[in-house]
């Protein structure tokens, strides 16, 4: 099957039940895709499928053959993203594991939301862990790329 | 937290002394005997140099230049960091420290992680909030050496004597004439130089600072990170590699009995299936054996995995439920204890007492759950390893490899990844030795152990579950004048020595027997319990549940008095002193390894961020309904903080924590803006523990399993207004530890804000959903 890995054409012969992020990791070695709970529990691996957040670990090769799948490494040329400027601005990161995913997240919020609430941002994000406790620099910094972006 | 292992295996080898006083090596080993010197007083032209405890940790400190600093033609400076990065950003601030002694510009500073070595770095074990306290002034001292070096060769240069020449800003300045040399062009000649003698070295004034104490600097990965460039172990890739995943005894001590190797194979890509024996405890972090399955890629060894349909026999552990464990803890915390610390006559105090008041508080076993789970990739073949892991403590991790393969240190390799979060769990190498026999068993091809979240969460060291029974007797004033604390909780020395059954010494000195209370009767005692699984250490270790127990009484108290609990709190700690408690323990106090005369108990300093943290929070305002305050404070990791939690119940129970202050005093402060994010971490996880953190058993295995039923605090449930206040304190302050303090005060502040908000006392965490009912 064929499948788009940032903008580049990804050809995978497979278990077509194995999870986009093995193949990711393992096969493309884009390991900015992290693994955390490989349930879709903590975001750690979210990547786009067609311009919307995706938990790369619950969604299997079968359902994104034919897509567009974004990675962190592929966000932006440069690394300068307006989430990835802010984070860096705001000094979010501690260990910095769970963040690729957070930036994808909080990215694919302002694909389909330019002024998103406090309240938008907080459910948004909820299903992306953070176990140093980063969270009011995400959510600071999420405003201010918000803010770039409107 | 650190339990000097290796000091302790050094001891039992050489002396087979009796578990007494085995038990006072571990502390000695850090902390009494070892008081080394290791810029004794007066050695620089500084007379603000103190002593540590970092020369009784294995490996010591090095400062020389040679090892930590080299400088390119180009004139970019690589500083060699020695610390794993854990998320607490010494891996920034200590390279920081040295650029900032030698004058360079940071702008042209690269960082290098060094492999497992020290001998040749100094002590690695990452872990007792220990990177800056024990390593600041080394790495003052290596920077300060640097610019001598690069001072020296333009001096030679220029062939001018020595004082007319100044570093500044990454070149070397001939102050006469204004010429100058950049450390580019100096580099070659600078390394040839000698390395300073330590009495000859200058230190920088702190005036002169640039990095030092101005948290301006950004952390060393952070585009990396941002890019999802940074590499951590569950990262690495090795050509020709292998992946594995190991199904493991779901009690600690079971074996397997019998499983499908056929059925695994069958799954393509999956090569061999490998059975790992088990270590009888104790077992130190020997791995728990199981069943290894190796593939080409992770899903095809999970799938092998599963289809191994493992049977095992549980063995001695099988018994182990959580439920039975608490009421035997109450029965054990219900009987006299063994005496740790005596003053006064508590019996005849309390038989005498106006009031007695007495509570009981209960934590249950907690988990690390590092964002990243464990991993770690080893090749072993003609008699050399080379591992890549996340490991807090890359020099430890290279003694248990060699031990385990049988080969010399010299031909272990240790390279260290950042980590997805450690806090204490990564300290346990389990992972990289289970990478080793893998790697060695399938003759040499490189193979990566990757644990999934249901791995970590299953099988891990857990923070210890805890029953504290405390009673307290009040005169006819109205004054606390008796203290009785029972403690009971399975000891995580059991790892390492046949289980003592009780809280060791250095478990005893993270906030109980350290307790600085102005009680004149006051006995400390333990009860027994028994390890029935891995115990081990996580952020801030037994500090939660004697600060738990200790600050939810004092705020019972004051209650009980119709007292303002801030007040009572400061009543409790008594006018500003320094304590000492060295003379009534009973076995000896640990003062987490360092000398008491740099950090002795100093009431001054706790009172301090008491009234800190509670005038910032605007103590005493009035607040809507469904709306309080609490108190709490600790001295830990030597350095002391009190937070004030505000707290918002609704008419369900919901508990919301609108804002947080934090007052800490950890010494001379080095990256105040990391600080502030280990202070706004530290909050979450403290939250997370008073909310959710519960690992439980039955039939001897853990109950939970992944992010759904072992919770952990998600953003917007709480402590997004996390505000730091940092005590100020000059250079001469000795910097303390900062990871781990910011955790013990946050769940008893937050459950007697719980308390001024409800009237509902909560002494049996987690919280759940005790205040729906």
């Amino acid at each position: 099957m064929e499948v788009k890995v940032n903008k580049q054409s990804r050809t995978f012969n497979g278990d077509p039940q194995m999870p986009l992020m093995w193949f990711l990791r393992d096969e493309l070695g884009l390991t900015g895709t992290k693994f955390g709970c490989g349930v879709g529990l903590c975001g750690a691996c979210t990547v786009h499928v067609d311009g919307k957040a995706v938990r790369a670990c619950a969604v299997g090769m079968n359902e994104v053959a034919g897509k567009s799948v974004t990675t962190i490494e592929g966000l932006s040329a440069d690394g300068n993203h307006p989430v990835q400027k802010a984070w860096r601005a705001e000094n979010v990161p501690q260990c910095g594991y769970c963040q690729p995913g957070q930036i994808m997240q909080g990215a694919a919020l302002l694909l389909e939301n330019k002024k998103p609430s406090d309240e938008q941002i907080l459910a948004a994000m909820s299903g992306n862990i953070c176990r140093c406790g980063c969270y009011q620099r995400i959510f600071t910094a999420i405003k201010a790329a918000a803010k770039e972006v409107a | 937290m650190n339990v000097h292992i290796r000091n302790l295996e050094k001891r039992m080898r050489i002396e087979n002394v009796s578990r007494r006083n085995m038990l006072k090596g571990i502390v000695s080993a850090g902390g009494l005997v070892v008081a080394a010197q290791i810029f004794p007083r007066g050695a620089f032209a500084d007379e603000n140099q103190y002593n540590t405890g970092a020369g009784g940790m294995p490996g010591g400190t090095v400062w020389d230049p040679h090892v930590f600093v080299s400088i390119a033609p180009d004139g970019t400076v690589t500083i060699v960091t020695h610390r794993s990065e854990m998320g607490t950003g010494s891996r920034t601030s200590l390279p920081m420290v040295v650029a900032d002694e030698m004058e360079a510009d940071w702008a042209k500073v690269k960082i290098v992680q060094a492999p497992g070595d020290e001998t040749k770095y100094g002590n690695q074990d990452t872990d007792g909030s220990r990177s800056i306290r024990h390593f600041v002034q080394p790495m003052r001292a290596c920077g300060a050496a640097t610019r001598a070096m690069l001072e020296k060769a333009a001096a030679l240069a220029w062939a001018c004597p020595d004082t007319e020449v100044r570093a500044q800003n990454h070149k070397v300045i001939h102050v006469p004439s204004g010429k100058s040399l950049g450390y580019g062009e100096l580099a070659a000649a600078a390394a040839k130089l000698p390395t300073p003698r330590a009495n000859t070295l200058t230190l920088k004034d702190p005036s002169q600072f640039r990095y030092i104490g101005k948290g301006k600097v950004q952390i060393t990965d952070m585009r990396d990170i941002t890019m999802g460039k940074a590499m951590y172990a569950q990262d690495i890739r090795i050509d020709g590699m292998k992946y594995a995943v190991i199904a493991r005894p779901p009690v600690v001590l079971g074996k397997a009995v019998k499983y499908d190797a056929d059925a695994a194979m069958k799954v393509p890509g999956v090569v061999k299936v490998v059975a790992i024996a088990p270590t009888p405890m104790p077992a130190k972090f020997a791995p728990l054996g199981g069943v290894a399955v190796i593939a080409n890629n992770t899903w095809a060894a999970l799938r092998g995995r599963e289809a191994l349909n493992v049977q095992w026999e549980d063995g001695p552990n099988a018994d182990y439920d959580s439920d039975k464990f608490k009421q035997a803890m109450a029965d054990s915390a219900h009987k006299p204890g063994k005496i740790e610390r005596n003053e006064g006559d508590v019996d005849a105090a309390l038989a005498g007492a106006k009031k007695v008041i007495e509570h009981e508080y209960y934590i249950p076993h907690g988990h690390h759950a590092t964002m990243e789970p464990p991993a770690a990739t080893a090749r072993v073949a003609n008699g050399k390893a080379e591992v890549w892991a996340c490991v807090q403590s890359p020099g430890g991790t290279r003694g248990d490899v060699a031990g385990l393969l049988g080969i010399p240190e010299a031909d272990v390799t240790v390279n260290v990844t950042l980590l997805g979060g450690g806090f204490g769990r990564k300290s346990k190498c389990d992972f990289a030795l289970e990478a080793a026999i893998l790697s060695k068993d399938l003759g040499g091809t490189p193979v990566k152990v990757v644990w999934t979240r249901e791995d970590d969460i299953r099988h891990g060291f857990y923070h210890s579950v805890s029953y504290q029974h405390v009673t307290a007797g009040l005169d006819a004033n109205n004054k606390v004048v008796a203290w009785r604390h029972r403690s009971v909780s399975p000891s995580l020395m059991s790892n390492f020595m046949p289980d003592p059954k009780r809280e060791s010494s250095l478990e005893l000195g993270l906030g109980l027997i350290d307790t600085p209370f102005n009680v004149p009767n006051l006995r400390l005692e333990t009860g027994e319990a028994v390890a029935k699984t891995r115990i081990g250490w996580f952020r801030s270790v037994n500090n939660i549940p004697h600060a738990f127990a200790m600050q939810s009484m004092v705020a019972e108290l004051a209650a009980e008095l119709g007292r303002d609990p801030k007040d009572f709190l400061l009543e409790m700690i008594g006018p500003a002193r320094i304590v000492d408690p060295r003379s009534t323990v009973t076995s000896e106090l640990w003062n987490y390894g360092d000398p008491w005369e740099t950090y002795p108990i100093d009431t001054g300093r706790l009172r301090a961020v008491v009234e800190r943290a509670a005038k910032e929070a605007g103590w005493g305002k009035k607040l809507p309904k469904g709306q309080g305050m609490g108190i709490a404070v600790q001295r830990s990791f030597l350095t002391y903080v009190a937070s004030v939690v505000q707290v918002a119940v609704d008419k369900d129970g919901n508990v919301s924590v609108p804002r947080v202050d934090t007052a800490i005093d950890c010494g001379f402060c080095v990256n105040p803006e990391r600080v502030a994010s280990q202070i706004e971490g530290a909050a979450v996880m403290g939250l997370s523990i008073a909310k959710y953190t519960n690992i439980t058993f039955k039939n001897g295995r853990v109950e939970q399993g992944n992010f759904n039923d072992y919770k952990v605090l998600r953003i917007g449930e709480g402590a997004m207004d996390v505000r730091t206040h940092i005590m100020p304190a000059g250079i001469n302050v000795p910097s303390s530890g900062v990871g781990e303090p910011g955790v013990p005060p946050f769940a008893p502040a937050f459950f007697n804000a719980v308390y001024a908000a409800t009237g509902k006392r909560i002494r049996n965490l987690p919280l759940g959903e005790q205040l729906s009912a």
